[in-house]
Parts: structure tokens; sequence; C-alpha cells
């Protein structure tokens, strides 16, 4: 409650700032929007207000929260609230997610994506687990804890070896993952131009074809409990 | 293992039995069926009785005798429900608009149930005006209203390696389309005033798992919606009530639901779900990333393995949708004998940007087996490949964008399966 009058004077704060008035004191701000309409809708976020919200993190660090933790920190952590279903050593029990090994699987048949194997960036981590982790208690843990748990997750995958390594705001973005070389940019105009054509093929296209693979033989197509609406009634 | 061997047999008793109904129905005339006691010559019961009242339905539903047209999920495909995804009946459906409630789920933290009163949409970052709305707010704003497809971009994932799923509902369902009311996203910008240097948008949602993408700022300032109403009204929860993004064309993990922040940047973020996920591996090794348009695609609707031809040999019609992230969708074509020859289809209704179309073709079935195939070409001149020709480039372990024709195999007894052919 001892917050609302606060909320009050920032809001009659904000009135002020997105008028006109106090726009055009920075003159020298350029934008895209200009000269575009103003409708006056809404108010500005105060800077708590954006504090509170602005989790993001960039590979390059920015957004990275002053704090800190180690490997061994991170570990008691991951054991109370991670391995039960990551796994203790981030094998992932079941179907949840696999954090560690797959090193040298993405040529292979079975690919095995995870933080070491796959992963192109360290912020990437911090930002995720920070969203969204816990499963379910999501952004309870503080950032310290956060700090712990990720130096924890990059020792499961041997991107840090030191288990009294300490990761922090500093640090953080100066770590190289093994596949940041991995990606590349959307280049399906070009690899795949075979597929935009003039007129599409109508007659004798290919050779006559044969049944190579039936979904029913896999047998994996979940059934309704009364079985009605598949087949032929 | 043996539990998957006793789903085996049950499977196989069910088709068995199946088989032998449909043999017994063929014997009878057609339309048999049902109780004969509300059939002509009689009046039946809901002549001789009156019916519920007005409102005593307040938020209408379907039919009783519909309550198969339902969203399913695959439970093996996931851990838990609440980071899953649930399947659109598209074998039940025709037109082009998806009713609300059977428009395919994908969560990532369950499906947030917000208060509109407690909800912000927070847009700060390299903008001249932060700014913080209600939804009241954003409905003072200019309104558009657009019809859009939205496809996850793993529809059709699990067939990657081979035929898998029986049933259009699980290798197509992860796709719907629905008039979008809401706020062009270029307004909110030009009213926030974005910097010169901001290229990038974060958007960020507000369920438990706070999903968060960047989106460059040209398509942002495209064609991209804030939307709060879907089909007339507001959002479903499971649709991001009570706002979400709107990304025509683009693959549906960028289209934030319960959406609550959109930060301006000068640089993508590379956040888990546009690195560890949505990224397109090749059989290099290397991924692609950033593939954010859904190519061009078609499937037949019906008959597909959940909607078999019931009425035997005669006129039988072929209903199907085509749909491209890269505008309209200029012409579809349809196979019986698994892609040798191809005949045009029909569009029917409207052929809207980014939106689903659909297309009939109507012949004379003569009883014997078929290989249904459809091809949709776009207005960019692409046409959708084989699987072969896609698998060809991409491999078999991208897991995501597989666009490529389906080959439903008709049986004499009508019965159909989804199939590989080469």
């Amino acid at each position: 409650m001892s917050k609302l009058p606060k909320l009050v004077a920032a809001a009659l704060l904000a009135g002020a700032i997105a008028s006109p008035a106090l726009a055009q004191s920075k003159p020298d701000a350029k934008t895209e929007a200009k000269s575009a309409p103003r409708y006056d809708i809404g108010r500005a976020p105060t800077a708590e207000e954006i504090r509170g919200w602005d989790i993001d993190v960039r590979p390059d660090g920015q957004g990275l929260p002053e704090g800190k933790g180690t490997v061994a920190q991170g570990e008691k952590l991951f054991m109370d609230n991670c391995a039960s279903c990551h796994g203790e050593f981030g094998e992932g029990n079941g179907r949840w997610p696999v954090l560690a090994g797959g090193k040298g699987s993405l040529t292979s048949d079975n690919p095995v994506k995870t933080v070491g194997s796959y992963w192109p960036y360290a912020s990437t981590v911090f930002d995720y687990v920070r969203h969204a982790m816990p499963y379910g208690n999501a952004e309870a843990f503080k950032v310290d804890e956060y700090y712990a748990l990720v130096a924890y997750v990059l020792y499961l995958n041997d991107v840090i070896t030191d288990q009294d390594f300490e990761l922090n705001n500093k640090n953080l973005a100066a770590i190289k993952m093994p596949n940041e070389q991995g990606f590349v940019m959307d280049d399906r105009a070009a690899a795949e131009k075979s597929f935009w054509q003039k007129d599409p093929c109508m007659k004798n296209c290919i050779a006559p074809v044969k049944i190579t693979a039936r979904a029913a033989a896999i047998d994996v197509t979940p059934e309704d409990k009364d079985k009605k609406s598949r087949g032929v009634e | 293992m043996s539990k998957m061997d006793e789903q085996g047999q049950s499977r196989r008793n069910f088709l068995a039995a199946g088989a032998g109904v449909a043999a017994t129905m063929l014997a009878r005339p057609a339309g048999a069926g049902g109780n004969p006691a509300n059939q002509p010559p009689n009046v039946p019961e809901w002549t001789r009785a009156l019916g519920e009242g007005v409102a005593v339905r307040p938020y209408g539903k379907p039919s009783k005798f519909e309550k198969d047209v339902v969203r399913r999920d695959v439970e093996w495909l996931t851990a838990s429900r609440e980071s899953s995804v649930s399947f659109t009946p598209l074998h039940e459906l025709e037109g082009i608009i998806t009713p609300n409630g059977l428009c395919f789920e994908r969560h990532h933290g369950g499906i947030a149930e917000i208060d509109p009163a407690d909800h912000r949409l927070m847009i700060h970052g390299l903008v001249e005006r932060p700014l913080i709305l209600t939804l009241e707010e954003l409905k003072r704003y200019p309104r558009v209203n657009r019809i859009h497809f939205m496809e996850c971009a793993a529809n059709s994932g699990m067939e990657w390696r081979g035929a898998q799923l029986n049933g259009c509902q699980f290798t197509h369902g992860m796709i719907h389309c629905v008039q979008y009311t809401g706020v062009s996203l270029r307004t909110l910008l030009e009213e926030a005033g974005v910097k010169t240097n901001g290229k990038w948008l974060l958007v960020e949602g507000a369920d438990a798992a706070a999903m968060d993408r960047s989106l460059p700022i040209e398509k942002a300032l495209d064609d991209c919606i804030i939307a709060y109403k879907m089909n007339g009204e507001a959002l479903y929860p499971e649709q991001g009530y009570p706002m979400r993004l709107v990304v025509p064309g683009w693959q549906g993990n960028l289209w934030v639901k319960w959406l609550r922040r959109i930060k301006v940047g000068d640089q993508p973020w590379h956040t888990r779900e546009e690195t560890s996920k949505y990224t397109d591996l090749l059989p290099s090794g290397k991924a692609r990333r950033f593939t954010w348009a859904m190519d061009a695609k078609s499937v037949i609707t019906s008959p597909s393995p959940q909607a078999p031809i019931r009425h035997g040999k005669g006129f039988t019609i072929i209903s199907g949708l085509a749909w491209s992230g890269n505008g309209k969708v200029k012409r579809v074509d349809v196979s019986l004998d698994g892609g040798r020859n191809w005949r045009p289809a029909r569009l029917d209704g409207p052929v809207l940007d980014k939106a689903l179309a659909r297309f009939y073709y109507e012949f004379d079935w003569n009883g014997e087996p078929l290989l249904l195939q459809s091809r949709v070409q776009d207005e960019t001149g692409y046409v959708q490949p084989s699987k072969a020709e896609l698998r060809k480039i991409r491999g078999v372990n991208s897991i995501y964008h597989n666009n490529g024709i389906q080959t439903w195999h008709v049986q004499a007894n009508g019965e159909v399966e989804n199939v590989e052919v080469a």
C-alpha cells in the first residue's frame, strides 16, 4: 500500500515527460517516427517498473545484472531444484531436456543438442534460466543464485573446468561456447532456389511410385479412448 | 517396449474390428444407421417436443454429436502437459477460419490466466518515449482486422524420418487461421518513437516461461499486430489473453502470447528459443538460424486417416488447405497417383495474404486405391517440394520447416493411411 502514492506521483511525472513541450527539449533526437501522429495514450513507465521487468541479457553482456556465483554453489542449488528433471549430471530424466553431453553428435543420426554441444552463447543460458527456471517457480532465485546455477551448467558441459570458478557480470560475456560458429543465417532463398519454378510439372513428372513406409506400421499415433474417431465405422 | 507392444496389439485388433464393421455397412442401403423411429416416414422426437429456450446456453457450443471434434495431444512427445502441444482437428474443419476453441496450443509454462486489470504492456529501450499500456489503453489506438494463419515451425516435424503419425491432425495440426483485431505494431512503435539505432525488438510473454524472442525492426514496422481479439471475441487464455503478438507468415514461436514487454535494441538477443530451439540443423552439422518465414505448404484434410471415405465409390470430394508465409496462394494441384500426374484443384473462398486457402478437387472414385497428394505454388513462384527434394538439402534432423508434400494412401475400403512413396 505504501507504494501507491509513489505510483501516482510517478504517473503524474510520466504524463509530464510525455508532453510535447518536454519531448521538444531534446531536439537532437532523431526518430523514424518524428512526424508521426501522437495519440498520448498510456504513460511512461517509471525507472523502478522498468528495472523489475528488464531481465533480458545479450551475448555481449548487455543486461547482465550485478552479481556472482560459483560452480560449487550452483551444484547445491542444481541438486535441490533442477536434478529431478534434468538429472544430476544434466543427462535429463525421461523426456526432460538434456543439458550436457552430445559433443560431436551434430552430424550423427541422433544429434544431442545440449548447452555444450549446441548453444552458441553463455548469455542465452543466463537469459533463459532467469526467465523460466526453476520450472513452475520462475524468477524465484536471487541474481547470485542464477549466476551459480549457470556456472554449474557450464561446468557440467566442461565449458568451465574449475569447481571454484566464480561466474559474474564481468566475465560471463567473455566465455566462449564450443558451437558458437555452428550457425549460419537463413539461406533458403539461395540454397533452395530450385523450389521456385515457372510452371510446375503436370504430366509424367516422375516414374510410377510405390509405398515405401507406413505410419500404421510404426503405430505411435494416439487413439481416442472410445476409439470412435479412427478408421471406417 | 512391452507397453508399446500392448498398444500395438490393441491397435491391430481395433483395425480388424473396424474393417468388419465397414464390411457390414457396405451391405446396407446408403444412409442407414441411427434410430429408425426418428427417420421417415416417422415424425422425429425433436419435432414432437419443445427444445431448450433462449439463453439456456448463454455461450453456445457445438452439438453434442460433434464431441470428437477436439484438440488432441501426443503424450509421448513431451515431458509435461504444461510445456507441450495440442493439435487442431484439421480433418473435421472446413473453410479457412479455425474456431477459437480448436486452435492448436503450444505452451512453455502452461496457460497463464491473466486478469486484464493487472496486465501491462511495456515498451522501452531505444525509444524516445517509453510507454506502459493497459488493455483498455491499447484498445484506444486505431484498430486493424487481419486474417492470418499461424503455423508452428515444428509442424510436421515428426515426419522428417518418414511417415510416423497416422492423422492429418497430428501431421499438420500445429496451424490455425484466425481473424485478429488489434493495433498495428507500427502504430505503437511510432508512438514510442524508435531511435535510429533501434534495429531489433525483444518481445516477451508474461507466462511462467516468460518466453522471449528477437524480432527485426523491418518486420515489426511492416505487418505485425498486437492483437486482443480473435474471430471477433477476446483472445482465449490459451492463445495469449489479454494480448498477443501477430507476426504474419512467420513461425508461431514469434507470436508471443500474454505479451508483456517490447524492448527496442540494436542487436538480436539470441534467446533460447532462437538458438537451442527453432534453428534448423543441416547434414553438415551447421544450423540455420533466424528461419522466420514459413514456406508454402498444403495438405489434403479430407480424406485423411481420421476422415476416411465412408461412402464407397462414386462422386468424391477432396478438401484441403494451402498457405504461404511469403504471400498468397497462387495455385494448388492434386495428384491421385503419388505425384506422377497432377490436376488443378479449385480454390474456393477468400485467398488472402499469409492466410489459409481452401481447395477442392472433385472426381468420380472408381474404388481403386489412391496415393493422394497436394502441391501448392505461391505468388512468389515457390512450389511445395516433395519430401525427397526437401531431405536432399535439409537431411532429416532439422526438426523445423518440414513443408514437404504429404501422401495419403486411400485403400479400396476407404480407409486412409499416412505413407511415404518413392
